[in-house]
């Protein structure tokens, strides 16, 4: 993964546009963040393998960027994108890490199913 | 370290058994004792890819796979056995087909020792959910066939609640096995170990304490 080109961002999400694709959605502070600070209050949400077919996509403000997600009726968006890659399989892996490299959140794109 | 028929190690994560466990599984190696470590999933959910980035959430999966392959190897660990469950999910599994999961791999070793987490004090939800079913599951066999259960705790409250570990390992014998294993896992310790090294190369003592000695609580039921 390479720190996000918007421009170069802003087209791949235009490419899957229109298309029955596969979303992983995951935002996470981590399992242990209230044991190494006592009273944090750890949230986080992951779906994975979900098919949705968006008619609009966007990458919005400075990084770390917000990607959103327009659907026929309804809305998915990632906030703190850093990073991202269309791997080997074409799939769109969008990842937000922070400056100690830890995943907080990611959002990828995928006309064949993640795998398990 | 008394002797014993085989010894199975259940932990949820690759590189569970590396901090804690990893020279007590080595010693038993050397004494002959069989081991398997069964390790349910390949911590998918690893949050550590790197700034700059050297995996995607992706390609975890596959690193942590070969690095819990390398730290079998460094333990001189033959039975290695990844059960298949994703990271994070586990306490979601269905209760009763954990506990056929955990009893398949006993009938299958015969284990007069298992080792995992301590139910309730282990802090991450894959490793609650893995002591909760292997627990369960050892105590509905009868009395007398029960395997001994050492556990790991280490929840801030662990000393409040149950006191100090009651089974200490010297494990000094297996130093660089032990750290073999901890290295084996660079994806998640590679920070950890350049500091750890360095207290080490200095002779600290907290440090070699860690090194040379590992401490469980025999479970009761």
């Amino acid at each position: 993964m390479e720190p996000v080109k918007q421009e170069e961002l802003q087209k791949l999400i235009d490419s899957f546009a229109g298309k029955d694709v596969y979303i992983h959605l995951e935002t996470t502070n981590g399992a242990y963040a209230a044991h190494f600070q006592e009273g944090f209050f750890n949230a986080g949400a992951f779906i994975r393998n979900i098919v949705v077919n968006y008619e609009l996509g966007k990458v919005a403000g400075e990084s770390p960027h917000r990607v959103g997600l327009k659907l026929p009726s309804g809305w998915i968006y990632a906030q703190g994108i850093t990073h991202y890659e269309l791997d080997e399989y074409g799939r769109l892996l969008m990842a937000g890490l922070g400056p100690d490299g830890k995943l907080a959140v990611a959002l990828q794109i995928s006309e064949t199913p993640f795998t398990y | 370290m008394e002797q014993e028929r085989h010894v199975l190690v259940i932990f949820p994560h690759p590189d569970d058994e590396a901090f804690g466990v990893s020279g007590t599984i080595a010693t038993y190696l050397e004494m002959g004792v069989p081991v398997t470590y069964a390790c349910l999933t390949l911590g998918e959910m690893g949050r550590n890819l790197g700034n700059p980035p050297f995996a995607t959430r992706e390609t975890l999966p596959g690193i942590r796979k070969k690095e819990l392959q390398a730290s079998a190897d460094a333990m001189g660990l033959t039975d290695l056995r990844m059960m298949g469950l994703r990271d994070k999910t586990v306490e979601f599994e269905d209760d009763e087909k954990m506990v056929k999961m955990i009893q398949g791999l006993i009938d299958d070793t015969n284990p007069s020792l298992v080792i995992t987490f301590y139910p309730g004090l282990s802090v991450h939800p894959d490793h609650e959910a893995t002591a909760r079913a292997v627990i369960e599951t050892i105590r509905r066999m009868d009395a007398g066939d029960r395997p001994k259960v050492y556990t790991i705790a280490f929840d801030n409250d662990t000393v409040n609640q149950i006191g100090h570990p009651d089974v200490h390992h010297d494990v000094s014998g297996v130093n660089e096995k032990k750290l073999g294993a901890m290295n084996a896992h660079a994806s998640q310790t590679v920070w950890m170990m350049e500091a750890m090294q360095k207290r080490l190369d200095e002779q600290d003592p907290d440090a070699l304490k860690w090194l040379n000695t590992e401490h469980f609580y025999t479970y009761t039921f």
